[in-house]
């Protein structure tokens, strides 16, 4: 019953990856990706995929839409662009079957070594069947429940949309760096395959199957929020809800000697999303803070008297409302806003393609959608094509557990916790798998509102629509904040529609984050070294250490001592011997020495080996 | 260092289930239920006993729900806000969505009843106001020491087994759970835990159930035999539960045997409840969890809402009527009428407790007393379903000897099926085994580990392994027997004012000077 573990000497070790590659924050869709080493075990936090940097390679293109109107449209760029533009045509882009860009250093550590993976979100979970279809692969890899159910359901989306590029491109496996020469490569596309240093030639794969996406999710073992799971006897693993996105998790682990917490990106209160339960993170050992989705890259030298100025460390809770001031009615006004502008187009003629992955988002969205296109009296059809976007829309409706409170309210007063369940119902919503479903085609009508996969431009139902509406001025496109848009839009040039760039809350505002890092009151802060200017003056309350990215950093030993628990019945046998002159009384102890959920115990020898 | 256990309900009965345990000085109610057989002040646990003043705040750490039946929530309102509890309160999602539709029926049934109504609908919404909803396994710190989580317990949608500790001593109450899946539910699970304590239900400690299937056949027989032959068939059950249950399988059937007779539900009530179960699927067994995507299990087909109107209509019909048990409402206002009629049918799902028409039924009198005026010639057939979601002898049994708890405290269930139970654990398992009865406390030491700090030399000195080689010389074939047998040794060490320390011997000499090497 008890497992009997070896407990290596408890240092930690940080072997930290950050992407930079092609997205300026890694943001939303780019989570980090760190490997710690606690207590003798390699945990991996995260296993995204740069989906970014898929921008390189052509879209299929369907031939109707091309050279239509080609020339009408007059280039709007300045001419100061024009020579970036002309870097940037279609014709420079990859015409393969895309690879995919996995983690730049993680292929170059021996997969066997790690011990336990721990993914935060959907998008951490990406580029996972990678490793776990590696040889020797043999990790716990714990998610939540809900992120695995996500994460399944966007890498299975994934798979059947590269099934497109199979298809066109015909089953012959080429390495993608024997069809193109990329020494040719303009600038900017060199960059993204060769990374920044020219390194990272080596993290590109072609992707994974469908197979090897279901091998990935048997070895994924999924967890409640605040469940508490424990490894190898030794470690205690806890997620907690981050509330970036349904599911999303921060991680508290607790070892014998010390605890760590690893924040991912959060936000405090969200539309959706359960709240991030920062409680539970409270005074730990270590405290290993990632998230720097807001990250603008500027050195902006911390302004002493902003943060330093607050209250010092009180955990009452109007502290803790005072660091959500109105993320979320600004999120709700961003939203409004698409709308609106989405309603401006529809009721020019034009269409609107929003090609967003944000799950959450898209939720409200077409929540607020109704509302829109109810108070202008117009009607449009809302289509939603993707496909996993059934099942996906089916699930979001089970899982009030995940959600935030005012969605919680809804389900004890016996109303739908999302509306689209309704909207769908009411024919004002149209699910379908793909673009050629026929039944789309049957009911098909412009203007019309669309999402669809995907945000990169180069997938899914999004290229074929983009490539019949790019030129129309008074369709619109909404794009996430974080991709290179430019890039991006390179292959539909010139581009007529309107492109509504919008960022939404992605992680913990920057200028919050020293007050709540003061707050959670960890005995030590691990930071990424380019916040160093940012967070210098941190130190003086809370002592910090910066890792670099791809180097290791070692931490100093914990002086807590191991707690050990004696059994009554083997205390009571013991002899004690008072010293002479000394206040020191002793007494020599023999027993068997057992670890069980992270607690060691002694009890007396003769007891039964069960 | 003691558990310290009062129960207040549900002592050698089933009924207004209640049981407030202190755990190191952490003070926590399990349940709070009412009585259905009583309508006097034996309906309601005597809080009293918990506080003489009505302290109940200080008196009390926190409430746990494990359920929505009313002999496990009946109480709540009532503790709540009538008696003034204001403390934290602990139930499931599914408890806290669906104990509003429970306790507001029965309300209703009260005010139905002409008696007078203990607590308002407005009292309902309030209460549960105060309810922190939990999920299975989150682990809860309800405060600094007391540390909550709840398990899954299959008995109905959202019950839950709790497991409470607090510093080294640890307890389990299961309020009610089914150690057998059944069509929508999955079966009880819990981890292997330590404990002192476990309180389990025992409702069913002398009997050992047969396959479901044989059952869910004979009562689809009955049905379809009655419905064949024109008659009318009234299933009394609650809004939740039973009524899901009961109605996939029904659907099911009409679905294959191409049925057109209607099943109808009594109230907009169970309507509102399938609604509830389809959110909550995720609640519910693997299999019917799977169906979210294609069709939701509990989008149920050949369903429809019942009018009065249709009492005296002609022809077959299923009902589904609620208060279960007969108790009182609708379901006995339809049982007047139907009972008479030899082509009709009652089906009896579960248990009744005493005092309720259902309970009088099964004693095969023809002639029952509705109430004090009424008597009822009752000829229809009844069919008793022993399609209960508790647990069985076998099942109780195997849980305690999964868990193998240092005590058990039998609760919710009749004493001779308690004396069985106390016999089995006592000589099989060789767990101590109480029964208290309603208002007896009952108490025993608990687990302590003496905490002591262990320096890095010595547990490395203990870690490594610790090999011996035996062979058997008699044979001369047989293989080495490796052994490893890791005895600790070390030096404990207390100093005035300071936490008792152990030391790898060498440090000890280290500590106390040369002078003492020979210790």
């Amino acid at each position: 019953m008890y497992i009997h573990v070896f407990i290596s000497i408890d240092t930690v070790f940080f072997f930290i990856y950050m992407q930079t590659s092609l997205s300026r924050t890694g943001g939303y869709n780019l989570p980090p990706c760190h490997i710690v080493n606690f207590c003798g075990f390699h945990i991996l936090f995260d296993c995204p995929l740069d989906l970014s940097a898929l921008t390189i390679f052509s879209p299929l293109s369907t031939g109707l839409y091309e050279n239509v109107d080609e020339q009408t449209f007059a280039c709007s760029t300045s001419n100061l662009h024009s020579e970036i533009k002309k870097l940037l045509d279609r014709t420079n882009l990859i015409s393969a079957e895309p690879y995919y860009k996995t983690v730049e250093t993680l292929h170059l550590w021996n997969v066997s070594l790690i011990d336990v993976v721990l993914i935060s979100s959907p998008m951490g979970m990406l580029g996972l069947p990678f490793l776990t279809r590696a040889k020797g692969f043999s990790a716990k890899v714990y998610a939540t429940e809900v992120t695995a159910k996500l994460g399944q359901l966007m890498m299975e989306d994934l798979v059947a949309m590269h099934m497109e590029f199979k298809q066109f491109y015909g089953p012959k496996e080429t390495s993608l760096f024997q069809l193109c020469k990329w020494e040719a490569l303009p600038p900017t596309l060199k960059e993204v395959v060769l990374g920044k240093d020219g390194t990272e030639l080596g993290s590109w794969s072609p992707l994974y199957s469908a197979a090897d996406v279901k091998d990935c999710l048997q070895k994924v073992q999924s967890l409640k929020y605040a469940e508490e799971v424990c490894y190898n006897g030794t470690l205690i693993i806890k997620a907690l809800s981050s509330g970036l996105e349904i599911g999303s998790c921060n991680w508290n682990l607790k070892g014998p000697k010390r605890n760590i917490s690893y924040i991912s990106s959060s936000v405090f209160s969200s539309g959706t999303a359960m709240d991030c339960d920062f409680h539970a993170l409270l005074g730990s050992d270590v405290l290993i803070y990632s998230d720097f989705a807001s990250w603008n890259g500027a050195t902006c030298v911390e302004d002493e008297n902003s943060w330093s100025s607050i209250v010092p460390v009180v955990t009452d809770t109007c502290m803790w409302e005072s660091l959500n001031f109105d993320e979320s009615s600004e999120e709700m006004e961003k939203l409004n806003f698409i709308c609106s502008c989405s309603i401006d187009s529809v009721e020019a003629g034009g269409s609107v393609l929003i090609p967003m992955g944000r799950i959450g988002i898209i939720l409200q969205l077409l929540e607020l959608f109704a509302l829109h296109i109810e108070s202008s009296g117009i009607k449009v059809p809302i289509f939603i094509i993707s496909s996993v976007a059934e099942e996906l829309l089916a699930y979001t409706t089970i899982l009030p557990e995940w959600l935030c409170k005012e969605r919680q309210e809804k389900l004890y007063s016996g109303k739908p916790v999302f509306a689209h369940e309704e909207l769908i119902k009411e024919k004002k919503i149209h699910v379908f798998p793909t673009l050629h479903s026929h039944e789309l085609l049957m009911m098909w009508q412009e203007p019309c509102i669309v999402f669809c996969p995907h945000w990169s431009l180069r997938l899914g139902p999004a290229v074929h629509l983009l490539q019949r509406w790019h030129g129309d001025p008074n369709a619109l496109l909404v794009l996430e904040e974080g991709v290179d848009t430019d890039l991006a839009l390179s292959p539909f040039k010139p581009i007529a529609m309107k492109v509504l760039e919008c960022s939404f809350v992605s992680g913990i505002k920057l200028e919050k984050v020293p007050q709540l890092l003061k707050m959670l009151q960890p005995k030590l802060i691990l930071l990424p070294d380019y916040t160093k200017a940012y967070f210098n003056s941190l130190k003086e309350s809370v002592p910090c250490l910066f890792f670099t990215e791809n180097e290791t950093l070692d931490m100093p030993n914990s002086k807590n001592l191991l707690e050990l628990n004696i059994a009554t019945d083997l205390a009571s046998q013991l002899t004690l011997t008072k010293l002479k002159s000394e206040e020191l009384t002793i007494s020599r102890l023999k027993g068997n020495l057992f670890v069980d959920q992270g607690k060691h115990y002694l009890v007396a020898e003769n007891t039964d080996d069960d | 260092m003691a558990i310290e256990c009062l129960v207040l309900g549900a002592g050698q009965e089933v009924g207004k289930s209640c049981v407030v345990v202190t755990i190191n000085g952490k003070r926590i109610m399990f349940d709070c239920g009412m009585h259905m057989g009583y309508v006097d002040h034996r309906r309601y646990p005597d809080f009293s006993l918990i506080s003489k003043s009505g302290d109940f705040d200080n008196a009390l750490s926190c409430v746990i729900i494990t359920h929505f039946h009313l002999d496990h929530i009946g109480a709540l309102p009532y503790f709540t806000e009538v008696c003034g509890y204001n403390g934290p309160i602990y139930m499931t999602y599914p408890t806290k969505a669906l104990a509003p539709l429970m306790l507001d029926d029965y309300r209703k049934v009260m005010v139905g009843r002409g008696e007078e109504q203990q607590f308002t609908n407005e009292n309902i919404l309030n209460c549960l106001k105060k309810v922190t909803a939990i999920d299975i396994k989150q682990t809860v710190q309800v405060d600094k020491d007391l540390q909550i989580r709840a398990y899954y317990a299959g008995h109905v949608l959202g019950a839950a087994m709790i497991y409470a500790s607090v510093g080294d001593a640890a307890m389990v109450y299961t309020g009610d759970y089914n150690m057998t899946p059944d069509r929508h539910l999955g079966a009880a699970q819990i981890d292997r835990l330590h404990l002192d304590l476990v309180i389990t239900e025992s409702t069913y400690g002398k009997t050992i159930r047969d396959s479901k299937y044989a059952r869910e056949r004979e009562f689809l027989k009955a049905v379809h035999t009655c419905v064949a032959n024109g008659g009318k068939v009234l299933i009394p059950t609650f809004a939740l539960g039973r009524a899901q249950e009961l109605c996939i399988l029904l659907d099911d059937y009409w679905e294959r045997m191409n049925l057109k007779v209607p099943i109808y539900f009594s109230s907009g009530l169970t309507i509102q409840a399938n609604l509830y179960y389809k959110v909550l699927i995720s609640w519910t067994s693997q299999k019917v969890k799977d169906t979210y995507a294609t069709r939701n299990a509990f989008n149920f087909k050949n369903v429809q809402s019942f009018e009065r109107s249709l009492i005296h209509a002609p022809g077959p019909c299923v009902l589904f009527a609620t208060p279960g048990m007969l108790s009182g409402g609708f379901s006995l206002e339809v049982f007047k009428h139907w009972a008479p009629c030899e082509s009709n049918l009652i089906t009896l799902p579960g248990y009744c407790v005493a005092g309720t028409v259902g309970h009088k039924l099964s004693d095969k009198t023809t002639k029952v007393d509705v109430d004090k005026d009424t008597q009822i010639d009752v000829r229809c057939k009844i069919h008793r379903l022993s399609f209960s979601p508790h647990t069985d002898e076998k099942g109780i049994m195997d849980l305690v000897k999964f868990l193998s708890p240092k005590n058990v405290i039998l609760v919710h269930g009749e004493i001779k099926n308690m004396v069985n139970l106390k016999g089995r654990m006592e000589s099989e398992l060789g767990i101590q085994c109480y029964y208290p009865s309603n208002n007896e406390t009952v108490s025993f030491p608990t687990t302590h580990f003496v905490k002591a700090d262990a320096s890095a030399a010595f547990i490395r000195s203990t870690l490594t392994p610790n090999f011996k080689f035996l062979k058997d010389e008699a044979a001369e074939m047989a293989p080495v027997q490796v052994l490893d047998e890791r005895v600790t040794q070390g030096i404990l060490t207390m100093e005035k004012g300071q936490k008792v320390k152990i030391l790898h011997q060498d440090e000890l000499l280290a500590t106390v000077g040369t002078e003492q090497a020979e210790i």
